[in-house]
């Protein structure tokens, strides 16, 4: 290999360019970037097409005959009954009581993981950290419920003497493991987005890594973090078929965090199977799902104006 | 903030692949379009397996294609067209039956094929060998009195608290409307708080792994991990064993008929099905099912 060839090949590259592009290319680039718009409005699409869906299926008994005092304020759900009611705080509170246990337990873990991963462990480690975080978020939902109804429910009744391993805290368990490679991940983005010269400073102060982290760092990544955590709630709100295997499924208010729940998504997805399309119990289980809607889309768009406070700040 | 993107992209494509998928899912069902189709409960997916397996084998010309999803699916898909044969746990309610004349113009058939008999599963290590219904009623039931083993006098040893855990079924299930008819009467409410699972093996699977559970499923689903217990109508009264033979005496009281509907008359292919299945061949595979065919005498409807 000489010195002169590369620069030969250049040339000729460029002039092969200049003779091909101009007549070839503009009609691919047409059409990749029609194809490439459409992918990316089709989100938009698909998004209000599913609200409009759930929306349509709730919609009659929503605005006609739903008893509203009931739905929020009762737990009395019992939809196949002789007259049947359709209270919904039991499964609220099953519900929050899950989501509250899962966070306790995944934001500590989580964070610390994310805090790991990008200030702490060497480059080798942190690939290999997280290519396994990579694969606990991998996992399918199904599996998880295998693992909280086979494994962690005898486990449960062993260690806390509980009549009933299938609870909150099997739950909890599980939906915090499902939701740490969110956290995780999304935490360490915003861990590495703050920029060097914070830790060169904080540490040419004399402060410990430690100190860089919870006096420099976590400031600076708060909003990151924040969101981190938000998105966890997402997913721990909206799983369904774990949950549905690992937290018992009674509905009642919870007394103890060994007391069995039914959660929102769990009562749709157990029961909209066998309901017969269009009577008050289907329609129901839509005004449920119009309701988990609107959680999904408050906690994503603060996630998102938090994501969007971080980039303000960034820019100015 | 690149992850915060790339789960969404991650969330889009998931979506896509799901349109992509459910088209080509609806296809596959629309090649095989000679097949008979058998759709309903979920009680009686595996004998209709069965049934599917061996009537193969004499008439290999015809196929069957068996679906699941409970009773009100089967039915559901009768009222829509959707399958020639619904198979149910429970009979059609007097509005379904005006349903399926309005939409398809023909009155629904009723064929009893076998009976199904609701055993009660209890953890093995569980000393209890009997019960009776009205002792099942105030476990189950709205404002019961029973929460306790030992209000049984059942002194449980794998079960410190002595807590029972109702295991039940999710409440659009046919079977958890059948044991709420048998135990609780017409009126009576379930009790809440009860533990509802999706599936007639999931009940047992979770008492196998709960020593104060007791729960309530088809005695086909029996496996060595669990115990029957056997019930009196009284007590006092002798309790009953869920066996084949007092199911077929009519001597155990919790047993229910298993249905097939079709629309109107049945022809052609589901005709010839329809009548293997009431016939010996039918019937040998409901008993080696664990169910209960019909008495001998009444073969046929």
């Amino acid at each position: 290999m000489s010195v002169v060839s590369p620069k030969s090949a250049q040339q000729t590259g460029q002039v092969d360019a200049r003779r091909w592009l101009p007549r070839l290319g503009e009609l691919p680039e047409l059409l990749i970037e029609t194809l490439i718009r459409l992918c990316g409005y089709s989100a938009i699409f698909f998004v209000f097409g599913i609200f409009f869906f759930v929306f349509r299926e709730g919609a009659p008994l929503l605005f006609n005959g739903l008893n509203w005092k009931e739905f929020f304020f009762s737990s009395n759900w019992n939809p196949t009954s002789n007259t049947p009611h359709y209270g919904i705080l039991g499964l609220m509170a099953g519900t929050a009581s899950v989501t509250v246990l899962a966070m306790l337990i995944a934001v500590p873990l989580g964070l610390g993981a994310a805090i790991y991963v990008s200030e702490f462990s060497t480059p080798r480690m942190k690939e290999f950290l997280k290519i396994a975080i990579e694969m606990l978020a991998a996992i399918p939902s199904i599996v998880w419920g295998f693992i909280a109804y086979m494994m962690l429910n005898p486990l449960i009744i062993a260690a806390t003497g509980a009549p009933i391993g299938v609870n909150i805290l099997n739950g909890g368990i599980i939906l915090a493991l499902m939701s740490v490679p969110v956290i995780v991940s999304v935490g360490e983005d915003a861990l590495k987005a703050v920029p060097d010269s914070y830790r060169e400073a904080a540490l040419a102060l004399g402060a410990s890594r430690w100190e860089t982290v919870y006096r420099v760092l976590f400031p600076a990544a708060k909003n990151g973090l924040l969101a981190a955590v938000l998105l966890g709630v997402g997913r721990a709100i909206g799983e369904t078929m774990a949950v549905l295997m690992a937290t018992g499924n009674a509905n009642q208010i919870p007394t103890s965090i060994l007391d069995r729940v039914q959660t929102l998504t769990a009562t749709i997805a157990a029961e909209l199977g066998e309901t017969v399309q269009g009577d008050d119990h289907y329609r129901v289980l839509f005004v449920i799902g119009i309701l988990l809607f609107v959680i999904a889309f408050v906690v994503n768009l603060t996630a998102d104006l938090v994501v969007k406070g971080i980039r303000g700040k960034q820019n100015g | 903030m690149t992850s915060v993107r790339s789960v969404l992209a991650a969330g889009l494509v998931v979506g896509l692949l799901a349109l992509a998928v459910v088209p080509a899912c609806s296809r596959a069902s629309r090649s095989s379009e000679g097949a008979i189709k058998v759709t309903g409960s979920d009680t009686m997916v595996n004998l209709a397996n069965a049934w599917s397996e061996a009537f193969n084998q004499s008439h290999p010309d015809i196929a069957l294609q068996v679906k699941g999803g409970g009773s009100g699916v089967g039915i559901k898909s009768l009222i829509s067209g959707k399958t020639e044969v619904a198979t149910s746990s429970r009979p059609m309610k007097p509005k379904e039956i005006e349903e399926v004349k309005a939409s398809q113009g023909k009155e629904p058939k009723e064929y009893i094929v076998g009976r199904d008999a609701l055993a009660l599963y209890v953890h093995p290590t569980n000393p209890i060998d009997s019960i009776s219904i009205p002792e099942l009623a105030e476990m189950y039931g709205e404002g019961g009195k029973i929460s306790n083993w030992k209000d049984l006098g059942i002194d449980n040893p794998g079960c410190a608290s002595g807590e029972i855990i109702l295991v039940s079924r999710q409440n659009s299930s046919g079977t958890y409307a059948y044991f709420r008819e048998a135990i609780l009467g017409e009126t009576r409410e379930y009790k809440q708080g009860a533990t509802g699972q999706s599936g007639s093996s999931d009940v047992v699977a979770l008492v196998s792994k709960t020593p104060c559970a007791i729960g309530y499923s088809g005695m086909a689903y029996k496996t060595p991990e669990v115990k029957f217990v056997s019930v009196s109508k009284l007590k006092g009264e002798p309790a009953i064993a869920p066996t084949l033979e007092n199911t077929l005496d009519g001597s155990y009281p919790i047993a229910r008929p298993l249905y097939l509907y079709t629309l109107g008359e049945p022809t052609g292919a589901a005709a010839e099905f329809i009548q293997w299945v009431m016939g010996p061949e039918g019937q040998k595979i409901v008993e080696e099912q664990g169910y209960v065919p019909n008495p001998k005498s009444s073969a046929g409807e």
